[in-house]
């Protein structure tokens, strides 16, 4: 199992150089000039423009800039971001854990509806559930999000009242941040209904953000679900007689996973991508509204910095699950 | 259900709970500031978190005009030559104060100096700090224009230029000249820590900072000691709300008081929500199409005059900005002093624009329009306002071609002496006076940078570069009307529009008051409980 693991670990290294060239690149490749963005419709003269690009760096070679930055990268040291002057890691850091609480959130509404969903259209194949359902899943999956979020805040927000429109926790709440995890931070505090106003907070950003996740991973449970069921095992428990709720949630629903963490394993990266959008409508305080910020700023470093963190981040979770794998099923360690 | 009945539980306590502790006033701000500093930024949400709450200035703009007055400085006089300016600073002004520092002293000459020294010397320990980009004290031309900043007494300041200025009094309110305390950058560069004075801001303004996180909440207390009074609301909150269509459920849900930067088409169901006032002001801005007037066949006056009279610009004010802007007639607009209304603005007349065109020997005459891929208070929708354009020029037998670019390579493509075609762009002015919008948008020296129409002419530019050096307001309104008398026989651009600006508030409420200059302020402002 040691030596799976570190076999796994061994792609990190040319992944992880590969995204730092990729991040270093994407940004470069993008037209527009990150002083000139700043300088706006003011102009600025070519002698502050020259000694704003030697300030920056920017009037270097380019293998010596990515150079410099990759060095910088190996020494922990990401750049400071050119519009806040603050170093990218302390503000990734500030922000990441609100990201990860809503993906988190979103990734349990996800799986904890789109399993049991799955399982059940599987088993009821061609029945009216199982068509309805699928039919829900499509339209969840092209649902776009913006769309959808707004939808939900208008019914939800605007005339039943019943969540609140945006935001983490209500502003009548304030105490220090520990943990950056609302939920947590909020409990921490002691004060009345913060706790609830954190989980209400969380409500909706969830369900858009778990929607397309949730569709993915039900068709996925359904079609591997289906797979298992065919299989001469599955008839040899039913014909020994277990009851359907052994066969399907024992026998089968452990096989039909592993295509499924796969899959769950994958939105991780969707989630990331789709947070830009719902932190943006639900004004979170997270990483995707940060580098989108940063992406029309042309600030370099803060870009650079960012996807190279998430990038690390989506690696660490599948290699998690590639491990996962291993626990589930023993051939693949043994492979 | 269950989750029908906690969401409502959740609900009902948020209710109880506003209505059981004293609320502060709630401002569903668009963004994030970039930092606390104002000197080191350029963008208005950074100035609303900043500049506004947290500092003063030694003069300042009335809330709502832009009329200067005294600020931290209580009186000046100007030397005869105008190159002297002595200002006699106000005496018992507070500084607020934080767990890292609490100050020794009132506000006095040295905080003056430090504010204006720092962006000004590159030997001032300070100016690196924050990567010490100084943009708008560079854009201002104060570099050049400030010889010294002199201590005359712990409650006198002088200031000497090396050419006389008329705008340095309006510059001196900017958001740039900020005063901040020179004793808590002492404490902060010996504590090794310099940066917090970008981080953890101390001013003398009505509000101080509390805490802010970034993309979330700004919380700002009530300044008791402040010099005006202080403000009757009970702290103030900007929570960042990015997108327009979440502030204005916000705004209906009572979750904010004030929000900026409506939806046009969101206008009229908000003017008949009862629960939402509807403030609205001309906004201090000009949105225009700048010909390149250094190419043909854009350096004959007439084809410009010609071009001008085809376009429809009350369509443009109808479909583009929804209603909510005025047609432009003048390169400046009407709430700014010296506006000269009698000027006339060119007709629309397609028949009489063709016929011109057909006199200057202008036939299948190809065009590029270029259409700025973002969004401004003076330009909401670029790309229409080009088609309305094109559509326009069709009707004259001018064929057009609509270009963008991504926004940076815009503003750099379009400083281009040889650019083709002509540009649609806009200025929102930053100190009230005119020569921010005569001199940096058509001044020569604006060529191949902010003057967009790379137009240079003589007369036009005798009258505002005497207007510059000029201190009595009288002889200066002569010279800038004047000027837009010049700058409409020349037709350096079609003017398009002057956008209005909306503030949807709750009726609680009151005495907010739009700004001309952009900003949000809210001294002054009070809510009923």
């Amino acid at each position: 199992m040691i030596k799976y693991f570190l076999s796994k670990l061994l792609t990190f290294v040319p992944t992880f150089f590969g995204v730092t060239l990729i991040s270093f690149a994407f940004i470069r490749v993008l037209p527009g000039d990150p002083i000139i963005v700043m300088a706006g419709e003011r102009g600025l003269s070519d002698e502050r423009y020259a000694e704003l690009s030697a300030e920056y760096g920017f009037d270097r070679p380019i293998l010596v800039q990515y150079w410099d930055y990759l060095t910088g990268v190996l020494q922990g040291d990401l750049g400071e971001s050119f519009v806040t002057k603050k170093p990218v890691w302390d503000e990734f850091f500030a922000l990441f854990p609100a990201t990860l609480e809503l993906a988190l959130c979103a990734m349990v509404f996800a799986v904890v509806l789109g399993l049991p969903a799955g399982v059940i259209a599987a088993v009821n194949r061609g029945k009216l559930f199982d068509r309805t359902l699928m039919s829900t899943a499509l339209v969840g999956y092209s649902m776009p999000i913006f769309w959808w979020a707004l939808l939900l805040i208008i019914v939800f927000s605007g005339n039943l009242g019943w969540t609140p429109v945006s935001g983490r926790i209500s502003l009548l709440y304030y105490f220090d941040t520990l943990t950056g995890f609302m939920l947590i931070d909020s409990l921490l505090s002691g004060q009345d209904g913060a706790f609830m106003s954190a989980v209400n907070h969380l409500v909706l950003p969830s369900i858009v953000l778990g929607t397309i996740p949730l569709a993915v991973i039900a068709r996925q449970t359904r079609s591997a679900m289906l797979e298992v069921l065919s299989e001469d095992y599955i008839r040899t428990a039913r014909a020994k007689g277990l009851a359907p709720v052994e066969v399907n949630g024992l026998h089968a629903l452990r096989n039909a996973l592993i295509p499924v963490i796969t899959v769950i394993g994958l939105s991780v990266g969707t989630l990331m991508g789709g947070a830009i959008l719902t932190e943006t409508i639900f004004s979170w305080p997270g990483i995707g509204k940060w580098m989108l910020d940063s992406i029309f700023r042309r600030d370099y470093p803060v870009v650079q910095g960012g996807l190279l963190l998430i990038a690390v981040f989506v690696m660490i979770v599948n290699l998690t699950v590639d491990v996962l794998y291993g626990f589930i099923n023993p051939k693949i360690r043994k492979r | 259900m269950k989750l029908k009945q906690t969401l409502a539980t959740g609900a009902v306590l948020s209710v109880l709970a506003s209505s059981a502790i004293a609320a502060p006033l709630v401002y569903c701000s668009e963004g994030s500031p970039e930092g606390f500093d104002p000197a080191l930024f350029t963008s208005g949400t950074t100035f609303d978190a900043s500049s506004h709450p947290i500092y003063n200035h030694l003069t300042e703009f009335v809330t709502g005009t832009t009329e200067v007055v005294p600020g931290l400085a209580e009186s000046w006089e100007v030397s005869e030559d105008g190159l002297e300016y002595t200002f006699n600073l106000r005496q018992g002004v507070k500084f607020h104060s934080n767990d890292a520092f609490t100050p020794t002293r009132d506000f006095n000459a040295d905080d003056v100096i430090f504010s204006f020294e720092r962006q000004r010397l590159e030997d001032h320990p300070y100016h690196e700090v924050s990567g010490g980009t100084w943009e708008y004290f560079e854009g201002m031309s104060m570099p050049d224009l400030v010889v010294s900043v002199e201590k005359v007494d712990d409650y006198t300041v002088k200031f000497v230029l090396n050419r006389p200025e008329a705008p340095f009094i309006a510059n001196l309110a900017m958001d740039f000249a900020s005063i901040l305390s020179a004793e808590y950058a002492d404490a902060m560069m010996e504590a090794g820590t310099p940066e917090q004075l970008n981080q953890a801001p101390i001013g003398t303004g009505p509000f101080s900072f509390v805490a802010y996180q970034k993309d979330a909440v700004i919380r700002y207390a009530t300044n008791p000691d402040y010099w005006e009074g202080a403000s009757s609301l009970e702290g103030l909150i900007f929570a960042i709300t990015p997108d327009a269509s979440v502030r204005y459920q916000k705004l209906k849900a009572g979750e904010c008081h004030i929000m900026p930067y409506p939806n046009p088409a969101d206008i009229e169901a908000m003017k008949s929500d009862p629960d939402i006032n509807v403030l609205e002001q001309e906004g201090l801005n000009v949105g225009y199409l700048g010909y390149n007037t250094q190419q043909a066949p854009f350096d004959n006056v007439n084809v410009r005059k010609a071009l001008n009279m085809a376009i429809d610009k009350q369509a443009i004010i109808d479909v583009v900005f929804q209603g909510s802007g005025q047609i432009a007639k003048n390169p400046i607009p009407p709430t700014m002093w010296s506006y000269n209304d009698a000027i006339e603005d060119d007709p629309y007349d397609p028949e009489a624009a063709k016929s011109m065109l057909e006199a200057e020997g202008v036939t299948d005459l190809s065009m590029k329009v270029w259409a700025m891929p973002v969004q401004r208070p003076y330009n909401p929708n670029a790309r229409r306002m080009a088609e309305l354009i094109q559509e326009d020029f069709s009707e004259i037998g001018v064929d057009v071609e609509i270009v963008s670019y991504e926004w940076g390579e815009y503003l750099s493509r379009s400083r281009e002496l040889d650019r083709d075609g002509a540009i649609l762009l806009g200025w929102t002015g930053d100190n009230g006076d005119p020569d921010n919008f005569l001199a940096v948008l058509l001044g020569c020296d604006g060529i191949g940078n902010s003057n967009r129409a790379q137009w240079c002419h003589e007369p036009f530019e005798e009258l505002i570069q005497k207007a510059k050096v000029t201190t009595d307001v009288e002889e200066r309104t002569a010279l800038y009307e004047e000027a837009q008398v010049v700058f409409k026989e020349q037709a350096p651009w079609a003017t398009i529009a002057h956008s209005v600006v909306y503030m949807p508030v709750r009726p609680e409420v009151s005495g907010y008051k739009v700004h001309p200059l952009g900003g949000h302020i809210f001294y002054g402002v009070e809510l009923a409980q």
